[in-house]
């Protein structure tokens, strides 16, 4: 073999995960993305379209047109996709538990350019199982959900063949803290899990051909030579599901196809200009070895750690992939690790922990039965994780080693980062109101839903006919919600292993206890659709294991529910968990919802600094972001909170 | 808070809360469960008095579906206009001290419906065993709540615990479990007054376990009615599962229950030992049973106490 290729690769398709306030202003950002050399688009849906609300209901509250674009209607589609011409264009949407929904939106809008449905190509994440275990954008119960997620391959395998119906992700377990042994183990698990299902809904001998439309997203951190190991591993063992487990030969379905988002767990608050070349580290974990190079990648910008990124940084992580493709000589090249002593044996250490792994998962039944197990385990991972930066073990740098620093100009007026008009949201609502009164009757279209998705039909048909005839998202949802009935995932936390915590700290939450003749008691909430439960867990793991009495209810719950919750269970305090920029709003409607009860709040999260004032004159009495990392810390600030609210007096 | 003002302060409530008043449902939980305010506690109870709603147990392994089932028979007992209080006993930690409530499926309720109340209340030490004032507050809620569910983890060991404190005792299996029946048969378990068997939309191994659970209660002589129902959409057996509840407690034996309470009250405070200076369990069941039908659980308690010092 040469050590050079005869010719440069193409670089892989290249996009930014972009979306927010409206269809009309997300759609001039593509085009501007476009124009600066993006080649595939990624649609970022905000957090009603992902879990089937429309923007007047009461849980979209300060959610709507925050963390992606409200769609809520084909309406909205065709403005989101205006003037883009769709039979070109590579588009991934970031959509789950109502995929076949905005699929079904994203076809009519297709139509509606003139595009048959056979020209799309794209992408849908419609990967159901990690939002029970890391993201919480989830809808419907496990059963449905699949059935949705097979309905779905069994339409786009045979009418949209060069769609791919499921991205199987390993991105947000990497989120929620797994070991790149799990990370490979529950993906591949999660993988056989959809293929099974589809396997009842097409004939056999379309198996091969669904198995080549299963594509991967996966997720990359800062240890870059063991994260290209990681995915070394993936290609290797999906290749051997599809020999063994599927009997498929073909060597192109063979192919270990995925897309990438590099981490965002690792970006830090402090010093953010660090997280530039963290993140182009992590760019070369799945671009350096050709054997494993991704076929998409979408960079996080270096400011996510501290809000929504504006298009100017969103522009500056296109520039890192645009540099590393076509400035550098890494395209020129074959494999950089055949050959290599160390990529073999780091492949090989992974591939025998991702067997016995997925050997554990399998025996619980396959990872739609193994989700309790797989949460917990993750839960466990995160805990350790964040144990080992509280001790230093792991070292982030600015954060727990280096922290002297200049203060930074990058952090200018606005913060540094995206505000979303507060005015969006209002707007929103009315036009979903307008679009309701002159779309017409939509009842026939939503009985028809109801009564296929009572029965074992494809969903498909009776929802591209109901796109069509305007029914909106949260029509859509509520109709399989009538149905299905909805949900609640496994948190995890009760499962997860008590280390020995800080002995001080135990000892002035039992004096406390004590002195208040009853346990400390706190609630852990999650106000709104946010599903990003990974910090809330952890904050509820270690509250138990400093001898609080903790009420955790997992996720979307409305300020009335967390409200009513705190004062019938007596607690002490409340901690809030909000990650996706609703807290302005969310925030000071659980307190005015409290009605004057005098229980203290406290915040965690992703919260500007330009908030902390706002929310304090609302009566927060504490925030705290991610430059907070030390738990105890914390959790001794909350028990001294306690103690002071209730006259008991502060540690001797 | 002194004794005096904690004594002022639970009479008040308990005063409430006998009037029907269900907004002193937090605050009366919240004296009940402080264990430096026992004389406030013990006003409270004395002033709730014995209230008229039906006190249920429901109890069964982790993982079987109580809470989704509770959810289920929520909104059934709501749609038939009864006001509903739920007491939900979770383990403690015994590393920590600290416990994780609330862990579990969301009872479903509209926040601003003033006819429910759900707490969780931590057992404390007792392995598998209710809170120490689940008992007492279970009372205290039976007057301005129709239905005060306790809902226990376990099978086993706590329906004894929950028999103490409940009217009704109903436990949860889900079909291929064997736990339930084999503890049936072997007397580990007290025949309940209730069985469930969950998950019926599983078919035929809900009706295996419902016919298995029948024949072992035959066996042993016993008539207690098993219900089988889905308490997911769309549920089924839900409000025939009430119905039957409703109609044991009817028949519901109070003067057991207030007994089996000051017993209880007294193994917690005297121990092994106190148990045995009044002949063991069953002589002093036996004891309590020859006792006047009126006596309430407070006196019922003192007269134990004087038994177990003759000479005191």
């Amino acid at each position: 073999m040469s050590h050079r290729l005869p010719e440069r690769d193409r670089p892989w398709m290249m996009r930014t995960y972009a979306g927010h306030s409206t269809a009309a202003s997300s759609n001039e950002l593509y085009r501007r993305n476009l124009a600066k050399g993006q080649t595939g688009l990624s649609v970022a849906f905000d957090l009603p379209t992902q879990t089937g609300y429309d923007p007047d209901h009461e849980l979209a509250r300060g959610e709507v047109g925050k963390v992606g674009v409200p769609v809520a209607h084909r309406g909205d589609m065709a403005v989101l996709m205006d003037g883009i011409p769709l039979g070109e264009m590579n588009t991934s949407m970031t959509i789950n538990a109502t995929a076949a929904w905005l699929f079904a939106l994203y076809v009519v809008a297709a139509e509606e350019q003139g595009v048959p449905e056979d020209q799309l190509s794209g992408t849908t994440q419609n990967d159901i199982i990690k939002e029970y275990l890391s993201r919480g954008t989830y809808a419907f119960p496990p059963g449905p959900s699949m059935r949705l997620v097979a309905d779905m391959v069994a339409y786009t395998v045979e009418h949209v063949p060069r769609w791919n119906p499921v991205n199987i992700c390993s991105y947000h377990l990497q989120e929620a803290g797994a070991t790149p042994v799990q990370e490979i183990a529950f993906s591949m698990a999660t993988a056989c899990a959809v293929l099974d299902a589809v396997a009842e809904r097409v004939p056999a001998e379309r198996m091969p051909a669904v198995f080549g439309r299963i594509s991967f997203f996966v997720n990359a951190g800062v240890r870059f030579v063991s994260e290209h190991a990681k995915l070394r591993a993936m290609t290797v063992l999906w290749e051997q599901l599809g020999r063994e487990r599927y009997g498929v030969t073909d060597e192109k379905a063979l192919r270990f196809r995925y897309g990438v988002q590099v981490n965002s767990l690792g970006l830090t608050e402090a010093q953010p200009e660090n997280n530039v070349q963290r993140i182009v580290l992590e760019a070369l974990a799945v671009t350096l070895g050709r054997n494993a190079r991704a076929r998409a990648v979408q960079l996080p910008a270096w400011n996510e750690a501290l809000g929504l990124p504006r298009p100017w940084d969103q522009q500056w992580a296109l520039r890192i992939q645009q540099v590393l493709a076509y400035e550098t000589d890494l395209l020129e090249y074959p494999d950089l690790f055949e050959g290599s002593k160390v990529m073999d044996g780091l492949v090989e250490e992974l591939l025998t922990g991702a067997r016995e792994e997925l050997v554990r998962v399998e025996d619980r039944g396959g990872a739609v039965e193994a989700v309790p197990y797989m949460k917990a385990a993750l839960v466990e991972s995160h805990r350790e994780r964040i144990a080992r930066i509280e001790s230093g073990e792991q070292v982030l740098v600015g954060v727990n080693r280096f922290t002297e620093t200049e203060p930074s100009p990058m952090l200018g007026e606005d913060g540094g980062i995206l505000v979303v008009d507060p005015g969006v949201e209002a707007q929103a609502r009315e036009a979903v109101r307008a679009w309701r009164e002159q779309r017409g009757d939509v009842s026939a279209a939503l009985d028809e839903l109801r009564r296929v998705a009572a029965s074992d039909e494809n969903i498909m048909a009776a929802t591209l006919a109901a796109a069509r005839a305007g029914v909106t998202t949260g029509e859509w949802a509520g109709a399989l919600r009538d149905v299905f009935g909805s949900y609640r995932a496994p948190t995890g936390v009760g499962e997860a292993a008590s280390p020995a915590a800080d002995e001080a700290l135990r000892d002035e939450v039992a004096r406390v206890s004590e002195a208040l003749g009853r346990t400390v008691k706190i609630l852990v909430g999650k106000p709104g659709l946010d599903g990003h439960s990974n910090g809330a867990e952890q904050i509820a793991v270690r509250a138990r294991d400093a001898g609080f009495d903790v009420v955790y209810e997992g996720i979307r719950l409305t300020p009335a529910q967390i409200a009513r919750s705190a004062v019938d269970e007596g607690v002490h305090v409340i901690g809030l968990s909000i990650l996706s920029g609703s807290h302005r709003e969310l925030i000071p409607d659980v307190i005015a919802a409290l009605d004057g009860a005098d229980i203290p709040v406290v915040v965690g999260g992703i919260i500007p600094e330009a908030d902390v004032p706002a929310l304090k004159a609302a009566g927060v009495a504490a925030v705290y972001t991610p430059k907070h990392f030390e738990l105890d810390r914390i959790m001794h600030e909350i028990v001294a909170l306690v103690a002071a609210r209730n006259g008991v007096g502060a540690a001797a | 808070m002194g004794d005096g003002e904690a004594r002022g302060r639970g009479a008040e409530l308990g005063a409430r809360l006998a009037a029907g008043d269900r907004s002193a449902a937090p605050a009366a939980l919240n004296l009940l469960e402080t264990r430096t305010a026992r004389e406030g506690a013990a006003a409270l109870v004395s002033a709730a008095g014995e209230g008229a709603g039906h006190v249920i147990g429901i109890t069964g392994p982790p993982g079987v579906g109580k809470s989704t089932l509770l959810s289920a028979l929520l909104h059934e007992w709501r749609s038939r206009g009864l006001a509903v209080a739920v007491l939900a006993v979770d383990p403690s930690s015994k590393r920590s001290g600290g416990a994780l409530l609330g862990d579990r499926a969301r009872i479903e309720h509209d926040p601003a419906d003033r006819d429910v109340f759900i707490r969780s209340m931590a057992a404390g030490e007792r392995l598998g065993g209710l809170a120490p004032a689940t008992r007492a507050a279970a009372q205290a809620l039976a007057n301005a709540f129709d239905v005060v569910v306790i809902e226990t983890v376990g099978v086993g060991q706590s329906e004894t615990d929950v028999a103490e404190a409940a009217d009704t005792v109903a436990v949860v299996v889900q079909p291929a479990s064997g736990d339930a029946l084999q503890f049936l048969k072997a007397g580990i378990m007290e025949v309940p007054d209730v069985l469930v068997v969950t998950k019926a939309d599983l078919g035929a191994p809900a009706r295996r376990a419902e016919e298995d659970l029948r024949a072992a209660l035959g066996a042993l002589g016993a008539d207690a009615p098993v219900l089988t129902v889905s308490a997911i959409a769309p549920t089924q057996g839900i409000a025939a599962l009430a119905d039957a509840l409703a109609t044991h407690g009817e028949n519901r034996d109070r003067v057991r229950v207030r007994r089996l309470g000051a017993l209880a009250d007294f193994v917690h405070e005297h121990g092994e030992r106190g148990l045995r200076a009044l002949g063991g369990r069953r002589a002093a069941v036996r004891w309590l049973a020859e006792q006047d039908e009126s006596l309430d659980e407070p006196t019922l308690y003192g007269l134990l106490e004087r038994r177990n010092q003759p000479n005191g």
